[in-house]
């Protein structure tokens, strides 16, 4: 044969495996699942490739399923990586609630971490890993909105519930049914902190420094804006709107800018180490005004780095000692301090919110399978925890009261809860 | 018959390993065909990295801005409107692309140009410098390609990334691409081109005076490995099913780096073989990350353990075995068959005796 | 914007390129003798910013002995990457050597990970370098001055060293031609060492500064100044020392500028760096203040 015919024929068997890969393709299915269900409610939850349709079964007992000897919960944080102090402060809490409760239908619990390095690729192989290695029974975590969405569609997939601590993006629940979270949301954020300003500090015009590389301080953002906006009845009110990058280090020329509009409050909503940084340029750029933000200001670093620039601000939070308002709260609050000899933070609380609340519902649900426990997560209403009495809503929010914290004489501050409107 | 026989075998070779590939599809649990996915894909990256650096001379790192642009325009492509209304909930995804939804094949190709025709735009003002420089100003363009995708919140959503794109990659597109990708390359590399491209890496002067049109080469080169790049990044999008900028940063430029750089610069086995030692290791060393203990005793695990393991071979390898795993050479068969001879003529001398 | 804030931000640009300039005229030199990319360049900088910090936590010694201490820590540093990672390379293609360098920034960061953990520390600031003054409603810190001071000290120092010394003389020799310097009896490899120290030195300066003026340390807190300073370098003109102050100084100068001016595109400030490299590599590759080098064949 001519080399130009092999060629030909190798080109040609090429291409034909290709096409044989394209018809390999899945094309989107129709699945009807037969579902069990207590009480006899039509549910129909469309899903994006498949099509389920659940048809009502009356409920006929059915043997539960034989429980494994030892049941395995994950934990997925980031303890490596831009956002692992949110990840270590969560795990504290998580390893003192198994360690508590180490034991659940009559089971040993094994707790098993593992690490996303804060980068998204990383947490979905990390869920991948927890399910498919681990063979868990439910998740924990993670710090992190964006790391929890990523983790968040393989345990779809797989229909392992996973109990959020402190994620606060409305997209981590939405649409899912295997994803619930222990904290409120940043639509809710965002308003209590507007709210703040509008009321108790009597702003009526705002500057707003986001971080543009991370979704949580863009969504939080808008929620502040167009709750502030609605509050002060005034489109303009917001004077200034710049941005900046995680691991910026210099905001002087959008502090000088938004300075330069005279704004009553300055709302930042990026994580803890810019917003040490910038509001100590803030401070020495003569700015005297109120430096406002969310819950990712809430570690010690924030009070290290900013030094006494950081007195005085004000930002909202999950939890703190003193706004603590369960019986729970207070015996976590002394078992927390026993073991790591300090005062507990909103992370860790919210730690063991999610490691309780989630062998909570294993409890309910009577049964390790996944559904079951989703079911019973949904069910959940007015759990004892430590942050505050917990009930979720239809999207697995928790609707839950805001801690606004300060900073006073270099330590954190009990300022004020705003309960949900 | 006898020049033919490595064609067969090497079609015969492919055969099986789609076979396998069915059998993995239908048999293996998710974890496992994620880490296959990723090497075939990886495999697509290091091999048209090769292109670029092994077989042409060109040090360009700003492969992680042709993954970005495959990447973002496939996942834009497939999404659902829904999923697109959902997800673009600070400011609306513009039109057409909040109604479009195509299939998987439309929008690789699509992914693969638009990164070709990035390549055409990057590679004229690039390839105009030498060395250090061009090494800067790819990887300052990736850097480019970046911070504008973060900040066009309407048309890629900026830091809220995308999410919900639906898992069309299975092994069958992944590993089918890879060896389309292994082939063209190879072929190109076996062709008066690939001649022309080592000429221009051994001495781009001479290879000028000996009627070469160099520029137009190197750029041939570019936009290929550039195409071939952003079918990978489309195929990467649709594995992982959530996208952000971020993800697409000089980091990433440097893991294709490290993989090319492991198994020899300027070989395709080599490339294979370093994406599947890389992908598999990062895997399996992650215990390292955690304490071990071997009986007695205990190696207190720090996470991020792995990635310093990862950077010593690296060094060692690019300062003692500077070639890498093959160096330049490839596999062939007839290599197989010389080491298999003498094990052959031994048994048949045994038994003539 | 009045003419108060356009001094302020013109004040702030001031600060952030005599940063800036520090840093580049670390990597110019490097480059000038060895034509080789320090990537690893902005990870010593982080390493020694991290000794600062440490010899005041850890060691618990006055912030002047720590910041001291740490000049010929990072300079012994410098020279051990050298030694380890670039010398077994000079006889290879010069990829190698960059690909290197690459490998020991990797190195390092990974490494910083590792023993540093993930969580930013926070750099002390003493006093002397805290005052705030305001001068008509332009406010400055003290920081700044220093930051300038130092900046020009080195400089001349540097200046000194390359012009007026015998050792300098040499180090202009291997730049020029490597062999035939060593043909006329330069100890090379002394040479390059020496030079590598300085330029370490010069990061470490910079990164007490650094600390100094953004009090978190990270270990990846070098990736992004190193690449600014090298782009700072690249366009003021590789290989020139005056270039690169130049080139630090436009570099901080124009970042904030572009901010001030249109504070909607602050999302897009890095790009603004990469911009400025893509086109003075483009019209003039030799830098504002570099000189031609002609082609070897």
């Amino acid at each position: 044969m001519t080399r130009n015919k092999k060629r030909a024929i190798s080109v040609t068997f090429m291409i034909v495996t290709l096409l044989f890969s394209a018809c390999a393709a899945p094309t989107p299915q129709v699945v009807e699942k037969e579902v069990v269900v207590e009480k006899p409610v039509i549910e129909t939850v469309v899903v994006e490739k498949e099509k389920v349709v659940e048809k009502v079964v009356t409920p006929t007992p059915i043997p539960p399923a034989p429980l494994p000897d030892v049941i395995k919960i994950g934990c997925y944080e980031p303890m490596t990586g831009a956002m692992a102090a949110g990840g270590q402060m969560t795990w504290d809490g998580v390893k003192l609630a198994n360690k508590l409760k180490p034991e659940v239908l009559g089971r040993p619990v094994e707790l098993v971490l593992v690490d996303n390095k804060s980068d998204k690729t990383e947490a979905a192989t990390a869920m991948a890993r927890l399910i498919e290695a681990e063979k868990v029974v439910g998740v924990v975590g993670s710090y992190g909105s964006s790391l929890s969405m990523a983790g968040g569609e393989v345990a779809e997939k797989a229909h392992v519930p996973v109990v959020g601590c402190s994620p606060t993006n409305p997209l981590v629940t939405k649409g899912k049914r295997f994803y619930v979270r222990a904290c409120f949301i940043d639509p809710f954020q965002g308003a209590v902190m507007a709210k703040y300003a509008v009321e108790e500090l009597g702003a009526k015009t705002a500057a707003i420094i986001q971080d543009v590389a991370q979704d949580y301080s863009v969504g939080l953002s808008a929620f502040f804006r167009d709750t502030f906006i609605e509050l002060t009845g005034d489109p303009k009110s917001i004077v200034a709107f710049t941005s900046y990058q995680t691991g910026d280090t210099d905001f002087t020329a959008q502090l000088t800018y938004a300075i330069g509009k005279n704004p009553d409050v300055i709302f930042s909503s990026g994580y803890y180490g810019e917003a040490a940084m910038l509001c100590k340029q803030a401070r020495e750029l003569g700015y005297e005004g109120a430096l406002l933000g969310g819950d990712a200001w809430d570690a010690p670093e924030l009070i290290e780095i900013g030094g006494a620039a950081v007195e005085g601000v004000a930002f909202s939070t999950h939890y703190h000692p003193k706004g603590a308002i369960t019986p729970a709260s207070a015996k976590f609050v002394e078992a927390f301090k026993a073991e790591y000899g300090r005062e507990p933070d909103a992370f860790a609380a919210l730690g063991f919110d999610a490691y309780m609340l989630l062998l909570d519902a294993i409890e309910r649900a009577g049964s390790v399978d996944g559904d079951a426990i989703a079911d019973a997560l949904y069910a959940t209403e007015k759990f004892e925890g430590v942050t505050g009495w917990i009930t979720l809503d239809e999207n697995g929010d928790a609707v839950k009261s805001a801690v606004i914290k300060t900073v006073k004489n270099g330590k954190f501050e009990f300022l004020t809860t705003i309960e949900p409107f | 018959m006898r020049k033919q026989i490595p064609r067969i075998l090497t079609i015969i070779s492919i055969l099986v390993f789609f076979l396998f590939l069915w059998w993995a599809e239908a048999n293996l649990d998710p974890y496992l065909r994620r880490i296959l996915n990723l090497i075939a894909i990886n495999i697509i990256w290091a091999v048209t990295f090769n292109l670029i650096f092994g077989y042409t001379g060109q040090f360009s790192l700003g492969h992680a801005g042709f993954i970005a642009i495959g990447a973002y325009v496939t996942a834009l492509l497939t999404l659902s409107p829904a999923q697109k209304e959902q997800s673009y909930f600070l400011s609306p995804c513009i039109w057409p692309l909040s109604n479009i939804q195509w299939p998987f094949l439309p929008s690789l190709i699509l992914g693969a140009l638009l990164a070709g025709v990035f390549g055409i735009l990057i590679g004229i003002p690039s390839l105009q410098l030498h060395g250090d420089y061009m090494a800067l100003v790819t990887l300052g363009f990736a850097e480019v390609i970046r911070v504008i995708n973060m900040n066009l919140q309407s048309i890629t959503n900026g830091s809220l990334g995308l999410k919900g794109i639906p898992e069309y990659t299975n092994l069958f597109w992944s590993w089918g691409c890879a060896i389309f990708t292994i082939f063209i390359v190879w072929m190109l590399g076996n062709s008066s081109y690939g001649r022309a491209f080592k000429a221009i890496r051994e001495d781009e002067i001479a290879a000028e005076t000996t009627g070469i049109s160099v520029f137009r080469h190197k750029l041939m080169a570019f936009v290929i490995a550039a195409m071939f790049t952003g079918l990978g990044g489309g195929l990467f999008a649709n594995l992982i099913s959530t996208i952000d900028p971020n993800l697409f940063s000089f980091l990433l430029s440097y893991q294709v780096l490290t993989v090319v750089v492991l198994g020899g610069v300027g070989s395709i086995t080599g490339n294979i073989l370093a994406s599947t030692i890389y992908v598999s290791l990062f895997e399996l060393l992650r215990p390292i990350d955690q304490p071990m203990t071997f009986g007695s005793l205990t190696i207190p695990g720090r996470p991020g353990m792995r990635m310093v393991l990862f950077s010593i071979i690296f060094l060692v390898v690019i300062l003692f075995y500077r070639r890498g795993l093959m160096g330049s050479n490839e596999f062939s068969w007839q290599w197989l068959f010389s080491k298999l001879r003498p094990i052959f003529k031994r048994r048949r001398m045994e038994q003539g005796e | 914007m009045d003419f108060n804030m356009f001094l302020q931000h013109l004040a702030n640009g001031i600060s952030l390129g005599g940063l800036y300039a520090l840093i580049a005229i670390g990597y110019t030199m490097v480059y000038g003798i060895l034509r080789l990319i320090n990537f690893a360049h902005g990870d010593i900088f982080m390493m020694s910013a991290y000794m600062a910090f440490y010899g005041i936590s850890l060691f618990a010694l006055p912030w002047y002995m720590s910041f001291v201490l740490t000049i010929p820590l990072a300079a012994i540093l410098g020279m051990a990457v050298e030694r380890v990672a670039y010398r077994p390379l000079r006889e290879a293609p010069r990829i190698s050597t960059l690909i290197s360098a690459i490998g020991v920034s990797l190195l390092l960061e990974n490494v910083g990970i590792v023993v540093f953990g993930g969580r930013p520390k926070a750099f002390p600031r003493p006093p002397l370098f805290a005052q705030e003054w305001n001068f008509k409603g332009v406010r400055i810190l003290s920081l700044t001055f220093f930051i300038i001071a130092i900046s020009c000290v080195l400089l001349v120092g540097v200046f000194y060293l390359v012009y007026r010394t015998k050792t300098g003389r040499a180090m202009r020799a291997v730049a020029w031609d490597f062999e035939v310097a060593r043909l006329m009896g330069i100890n090379v490899n002394q040479v390059i060492s020496l030079t590598f120290a300085i330029g370490s030195i010069l990061a470490a300066a910079g990164s007490i500064m650094w600390g100094m003026k953004f009090p978190q340390l990270l270990p990846l807190m070098g990736v992004i100044p190193g690449l600014k300073c090298f782009i700072a370098a690249v366009v003021g003109g590789i290989g020139s020392i005056p270039g690169a102050m130049l080139g630090g100084f436009l570099l901080g100068v124009g970042e904030i500028m572009i901010v001030a001016f249109f504070p909607e595109l602050a999302g897009f400030k890095y790009a603004f760096a990469y911009l400025a490299l893509i086109l003075i590599l483009l019209l003039k590759p030799t830098g504002l203040l570099g000189k031609v080098v002609e082609e070897k064949a």
